[in-house]
């Protein structure tokens, strides 16, 4: 990461830092991998040796396709390559299977794929200008930020040791963000139409492009002051984005209706069923209830206010079970998650149409939108916690201000992963790496920021100190303690619960930026 | 150092590259009856920690010297049995008396691999880190780069991470480092107690010991026999004898203990090299077989002569030129002829000329870059049967990545930065059109890639045929050996012509 920072050449620092990342990947395929990668094995044999018709319906292995068509798609091109490693894989009943030629061969698809994931980060790195600084390389913005993007903690073991298809996807989200900062805005909303049909997780930022797009590319002006001007609207635009998004959804879903299972394939997408957190707490405002429920449960007890029959016996804090009821505090249902969810994005679109700054102000809200749909939303993944971090490395070089909260976010988002991996061989492998990257991502924005004032504070300093202690604990004391029996989930629930301060601390931080900052034409005069 | 946190990333990047090559398989893995390496260092903590002292190196019911007995110096004995206690420790299998040969688990790879890594971050890294703080006339960025290359250096990462060296070579490495760094900033007591220890944990040290000797006696020299050069060289004396004598004090109860260590370390009975070693014995048995023509005793006093003739210019230069600098050089070439010349060699002894090579990285960036790739190369036949082709070939990739633009060293190949000005113009005297060296050195290394490539290439995809199964392996050897005999020349020119060329600069100025 250092090293190409010396060359003080021209543009192969770029090419270098790439090439060492995907370098790192390689090293990291014989890794323990997930359920994920079993997942997708899976997802090669439906759709290679299925028709279209059956991809929604087979049910052979527990792991069926939940993805949308597009992902489908990709999965289909993908077995046409993988047949040339190993035949088996594509079996649908071969359940479980990784021979060696399979495991190279998912390995390097991911890796492959994430090209385009580098291309994104080319792209962003071209239009964003950060804060201008010393003439060093290693100081300048770009430089940073593809550091920041392209070794990213959390996209390197969810993908690379975990096991998933992240780096496209996000590679997708940020070259549709480059095309909107480039005011290529058609582009930008047909990468990501096609990215939602791709991973329908990305709805969660949706709201954001809806507005933006419609606030400031269907409105061409502006009045002085910054508000609208009504009658500025351009119909062929709004059309145009229409048709968009209209062929996009009938290229993906199209096939699905014409054999009238649309209802079979939405209700593969969204699985209600599941509980409210997944299996391991995702480090949201969700598990703060919950955490606060058990104590509540726990003093009432104590104080003999609460019958201890009446208490449900399913342990929600066992992390295994995925329905469970809450002893105090009223239960949560999906309904209300959403509710919840919608009232915390509305202020930040809110923002984005009354007091539109351009593509910076879209990111923002953007990143808003990830985060509140993270905190409030219905059986999150922690890995959802990368919508909201990669978005977020672009910001960081702009301002001192948003340096500060990135470094929050991203330490405690990347520190809630930990728990993915449990396993022996990858535990120095998670500490160097995140290691790796926090310093990196600390010293290298404060050098940036040098002349602003410092970017924590003691409580913020405190906190994030706090999580060295914290890992010590779960990984090398609790095993020794006589509680790793009895409370065998102690460490994931420290651990989301402690992370989740630090992200709702962060999210919280930022709506008060995006809500006090004053109007695009203020700052220009800055 | 303000760039702190830049060093502390590349340490890191080191770190990680190690564990994650340290994942793959190792020598020996699931091959009874013998095993390899990594049985070898397991049984050693059983014999260390279940047998006493006296026993350790002598063959007995208990210590079948023929299943990978002992035959490395004490201070690896005592590095197996404090192993051997955190082993017992954890799971007392491990290092149970005959009963635990052939130990194999996913639990027991982790407690080794872990070994090595906890015996290079307190020994090799922290010297590595200091040595490139402590180089001069370099910026800060500089430093940091160089000790990026030196920690990516994949030779060592693969040969004490993936096949696992049945002694760590880190360790050895690491104590011959700060050897170095303390006799070049002139703490020469504590370099000199650092070589020894260094010594008396793998005796394939020796191949820097010259280097060490006449530096120290050359400055000895300069300060004057008669004075402060004389008390120095009792200092000195008293220093190496009073560690031996530490690190060998359970073998001197009795003579013939002594006697049976040096035996097992110095195996003069074993043929003239071992495998496929990419030295000048075993390239040259592919025309003759001198290992069965010549007489035993003969062939040890043939290598020893041209061993010694080999180094001996390179030394007695350094006694009469005592410099850090030479010191460095001499280093490198007294080991490349002890690797190409001597008796014995291993083809896991090129990481010993490896070393003194990353000392000069930042001098001579190019030509350090291309031995090491050469280096690396030429353990291929032991990587591939380790399986181990993956992460050398990402490693190689990545290290030669990092050299190229850390020091752009394709642009760094004027005779001023080949070191070869002063040789040039003295040729030119006779050869007055002479002028195309740098020319004929690039055409050089672009030959040696593209047939590093084209051996690496074919050995991974093609069958050998099947009357010369060694094929592939002996070719390797062979254009290895060629390259390192033409970097003996190299660094052998550069230590006899270059300074000579810094003192005139001096006297000009």
């Amino acid at each position: 990461m250092a090293a190409p920072g010396v060359a003080a050449g021209g543009g192969n620092w770029f090419s270098a830092l790439a090439l060492g990342v995907t370098l790192l990947k390689c090293l990291l395929i014989p890794t323990y991998h997930s359920t994920d990668f079993e997942v997708h094995r899976n997802w090669l044999a439906i759709t290679h040796s299925l028709p279209i018709s059956q991809w929604y319906y087979e049910a052979t292995s527990e792991w069926t396709l939940d993805y949308p068509p597009f992902f489908a798609w990709f999965e289909y091109a993908l077995s046409h390559v993988a047949k040339y490693f190993d035949q088996e894989m594509l079996n649908i009943h071969n359940l479980n299977y990784s021979s060696s030629r399979t495991l190279l061969f998912q390995r390097f698809s991911v890796i492959f794929t994430d090209a385009v994931f580098v291309y994104a980060v080319h792209e962003c790195c071209k239009c964003i200008d950060g804060k201008k600084a010393g003439k060093e390389l290693t100081e300048k913005p770009k430089f940073i930020l593809s550091v920041l993007l392209l070794w990213n903690f959390g996209l390197l073991i969810v993908d690379h040791i975990h096991f998933q298809y992240n780096g496209f996807l996000f590679g997708l989200m940020l070259l549709s963000i480059a095309r909107l900062f480039q005011k290529r805005h058609m582009e930008g909303a047909l990468l990501f139409a096609v990215l939602l049909h791709f991973k329908h997780i990305y709805l969660y930022v949706a709201p954001a492009y809806g507005i933006y797009l419609l606030r400031s590319y269907c409105f061409t002006a502006n009045k002085p002051d910054g508000s609208i001007r009504w009658n500025s609207f351009s119909f062929i635009r709004l059309i145009s984005l229409g048709l968009i998004v209209f062929l996009v959804s009938a290229l993906s879903l199209g096939p699905f209706l014409a054999l009238n299972q649309l209802p079979q394939v939405l209700s593969r997408l969204f699985p209600f069923k599941r509980g409210l957190c997944h299996a391991y707490w995702a480090p949201n405002f969700w598990a703060l209830y919950n955490a606060l429920d058990k104590v509540l449960s726990v003093i009432g007890l104590e104080l003999k206010l609460l019958d201890p029959n009446k208490i449900p016996k399913a342990s929600m804090t066992s992390g295994l079970v995925q329905q469970f009821q809450h002893t105090v505090l009223p239960s949560v249902t999906p309904l209300a998650t959403l509710i919840c969810t919608l009232m915390a994005i509305l202020p930040s679109v809110f923002c984005l149409w009354f007091k539109p700054q351009g593509p910076r102000g879209f990111l923002r809200c953007l990143i808003l939108c990830a985060l509140s749909s993270f905190l409030f939303g219905w059986h999150v993944h922690e890995k959802a916690i990368l919508l909201a971090v990669l978005p977020m490395s672009l910001l960081s070089v702009g301002k001192a201000g948003d340096a500060s909260i990135f470094l929050i976010l991203t330490t405690t988002g990347h520190y809630s992963l930990f728990p993915l991996l449990f396993t022996a061989p990858e535990l120095p492998i998670k500490i160097l790496l995140m290691l790796l990257f926090t310093i990196y991502s600390i010293s290298s924005l404060k050098t940036l920021f040098r002349k602003e004032k410092t970017l924590f504070n003691w409580m913020e300093t405190f906190y994030l100190l706090g999580l060295a202690p914290l890992e010590i604990f779960c990984e090398f004391v609790f095993p020794f303690t006589s509680w790793k029996l009895k409370y065998p989930f102690i460490p994931l629930l420290l651990t989301s619960v402690y992370c989740a301060v630090g992200i709702t601390y962060a999210w919280f931080r930022l709506y008060v930026s995006v809500l006090t900052d004053p109007p695009v034409g203020k700052t220009k005069k800055q | 150092m303000e760039k702190w946190h830049l060093m502390t990333i590349v340490v890191l990047i080191g770190l990680t590259v190690r564990w994650t090559v340290s994942l793959n398989s190792y020598s020996g893995a699931g091959k009874p009856p013998m095993f390899g390496d990594y049985e070898a260092q397991r049984h050693w903590q059983e014999i260390t920690f279940n047998l006493p002292v006296k026993q350790w190196y002598f063959n007995s019911s208990d210590n079948n010297l023929q299943y990978w007995g002992l035959d490395y110096p004490p201070l690896t004995a005592y590095h197996s049995l404090l192993c051997a206690y955190v082993a017992k420790f954890i799971n007392p299998d491990w290092i149970e008396l005959h009963s635990s040969r052939g130990y194999e688990s996913q639990a027991h790879k982790l407690f080794m691999r872990t070994t090595v890594f906890i015996a290079d971050l307190l020994i090799y890294i922290p010297a590595v880190v200091l040595y490139c703080c402590c180089l001069k006339e370099i910026s800060t960025k500089k430093k940091i780069a160089n000790a990026l290359c030196i920690l990516l250096y994949p030779g060592l990462i693969l040969i004490d991470y993936g096949h696992f060296q049945n002694i760590y070579n880190s360790v050895s490495l690491g104590f011959a480092l700060w050897g170095v760094l303390g006799v070049s900033c002139d703490w020469d007591l504590l370099g000199s107690l650092a070589f020894c220890l260094a010594i008396n944990y793998k005796q394939m040290e020796l191949y820097h010991s010259l280097p060490f000797f006449c530096f120290l006696l050359g400055k000895c020299f300069k300060k004057g026999l008669k004075g402060k050069g004389f008390v120095l060289l009792i200092k000195l004396a008293c220093t190496v004898v009073a560690s031996f004598i530490l690190c060998w004090l359970p073998f001197f109860t009795e003579r013939e203990q002594t006697l049976q260590v040096l035996r097992r370390l110095f195996p003069v009975d074993r043929g003239l090299f071992e495998d496929k070693v990419a030295n000048i014995w075993c390239s040259f048995s592919v025309f003759l077989k001198i290992k069965d023509i010549l007489p035993h005793h003969i062939q040890i006093i043939i290598s020893f002569c041209f061993t010694f003739l080999s180094l001996l210019p390179a030394c007695i230069k350094l006694t009469l030129q005592p410099s850090p600098k030479g010191f460095r050089f001499t280093l490198v070439s007294c080991a490349l002829s002890f690797f190409l010349f001597s008796f014995q060699v291993h083809e896991k002894s090129i990481l010993l000329v490896s070393l003194p090579v990353c000392l000069v990285l930042s001098e001579i960036p190019f030509m350090s870059t291309w031995f090491l790739l050469v280096s690396t190369f030429s353990m291929l036949p032991l990587l591939l049967k380790d399986e181990l082709l993956m992460p050398s070939v990402v490693t190689t990739m990545a290290f030669f990545i990092a050299c190229a633009i850390s020091f752009s060293i394709f642009e760094k190949t004027s005779e001023e930065e080949l070191h070869l000005k002063s040789f040039s113009i003295s040729l030119r005297k006779y050869l007055p059109c002479f002028k195309f060296l740098p020319r004929i050195i690039q055409y050089l290394f672009l030959i040696s890639v593209i047939t590093m490539v084209l051996l690496t290439l074919i050995t991974v995809t093609l069958e050998p045929p099947q009357k010369l199964p060694d094929l592939f392996s002996v070719l390797i050897c062979f254009v290895s050996c060629l390259n390192f005999l033409f970097f003996l020349v190299y660094f052998n020119i550069i230590i006899m012509w270059d300074f000579k060329n810094g003192r005139n600069q001096k006297k000009i100025n």
